[in-house]
């Protein structure tokens, strides 16, 4: 029993620990999800993450711990962002053509997002700093850092808000349209992309291949506006 | 090899949007460098000898993208005092400013262009 505890201890604070676990356990939610019919309140991200603040929490495993291994995969965020660059490239077509329409719809819709957050937040009576970092949410989570850490919010609260976000979307989305009666794949899929960024767009993906491919056009639009716009909005604040 | 031919021209447009992140910065643009670098991409796609490799490596990472949010996600629970102090209403906020986010972009869409409704057709990805 000593000798498992020493093992466990060894184990759990090497970088191999945060690595194994967030596959692993990303792995079976996937499966569970699937086996569920892709239900939206099965998301596999919010199991995962569910998952691992409790096995965290109850083996007492700070977080810097099991980040010196999960850090592989949050750099791939990065050159993920990159890789949305190829979406854009594929679909040039469509944004010829439609893209006035794209980019009308792209700017509300992340205006009114980011406007009606930071306005129920200042409602709420949330401090500055938590305000600031809720701007950003409709933004993919590495980018939404970048922004928060220039608008005086708190970087890593913005990507945790970011997170969110993109399950609220992914989760909720499919009961909002039905109510809204809107059917097209292609404006669901953008929709999601815009205000829930990639975890939205994740969930397009799984669900329609036009979803999916507007959804990609989306969130690459939207990371364009916001970085563009965000700054602005700090002289605001 | 070709994923992995594409991985190395993701991280080159990555760096080379860092680098011209930093540049930018001395004249108050601040954008990040990996937005910069995938503008940059769809750029270079116009090279005919990088569509393959650059749309398996972009499509690997982009159908697995939700995992990369995990352990971001997983830092949830180094917030824990601004939660339990703030969290109920940090929610409210984010589910309703959602719902706003997802209906005003597609009822703007759909307004803008309501004949989208018919499947645009794709261009074909070149495979080797």
């Amino acid at each position: 029993m000593n000798d498992f505890v020493q093992l466990w201890v060894y184990l759990s604070a090497t970088p191999l620990f945060g690595l194994t676990a967030t596959i692993t356990v990303y792995v079976a939610a996937q499966a569970l999800y699937a086996r569920l019919g892709q239900a939206p309140w099965a998301n596999p991200v919010l199991i995962t993450v569910l998952a691992l603040a409790g096995l965290l929490t109850l083996t007492r495993t700070p977080y810097p711990t099991y980040f010196s291994g999960a850090q592989f995969i949050h750099f791939l965020l990065g050159p993920a962002v990159v890789a949305l660059g190829w979406p854009l490239w594929q679909r040039r077509q469509q944004l010829r053509q439609r893209g006035l329409a794209l980019l009308a719809a792209a700017l509300a819709g992340g205006a009114a997002a980011a406007a009606t957050a930071v306005g129920i937040g200042w409602a709420l009576g949330l401090p500055q700093d938590v305000l600031r970092s809720l701007a950003p949410k409709s933004v993919t989570a590495p980018v939404a850092m970048g922004i928060a850490e220039q608008l005086g919010g708190i970087p890593a609260l913005a990507a945790v808000l970011a997170v969110l976000t993109g399950l609220v979307g992914a989760i909720s989305a499919k009961y909002l349209f039905d109510a809204l009666g809107i059917a097209s794949p292609a404006v669901r899929g953008f929709a999601l992309g815009t205000a829930s960024h990639g975890i939205g767009a994740a969930r397009a993906m799984q669900v329609h291949p036009d979803a999916g491919a507007y959804a990609g056009l989306a969130l690459g639009l939207q990371v364009i506006i916001a970085s563009l716009l965000m700054p602005a909005l700090a002289a605001i604040l | 090899m070709n994923v992995l031919r594409g991985l190395a021209v993701l991280l080159l447009c990555q760096s080379l949007g860092e680098a011209l992140a930093v540049l930018l910065r001395g004249v108050h643009l601040h954008l990040p460098g990996p937005v910069l670098g995938m503008l940059l991409l769809a750029v270079l796609l116009g090279w005919r000898t990088l569509q393959a490799p650059v749309g398996q490596a972009a499509d690997a990472l982009l159908g697995h993208l939700s995992l990369l949010f995990v352990p971001v996600g997983v830092g949830v629970m180094t917030h824990m005092a601004v939660i339990s102090q703030y969290g109920l209403r940090m929610l409210a906020a984010l589910v309703v400013s959602t719902w706003v986010g997802l209906a005003v972009t597609a009822l703007v869409l759909r307004a803008l262009m309501p004949t989208l409704v018919p499947a645009p057709t794709q261009p074909p990805v070149t495979m080797r």
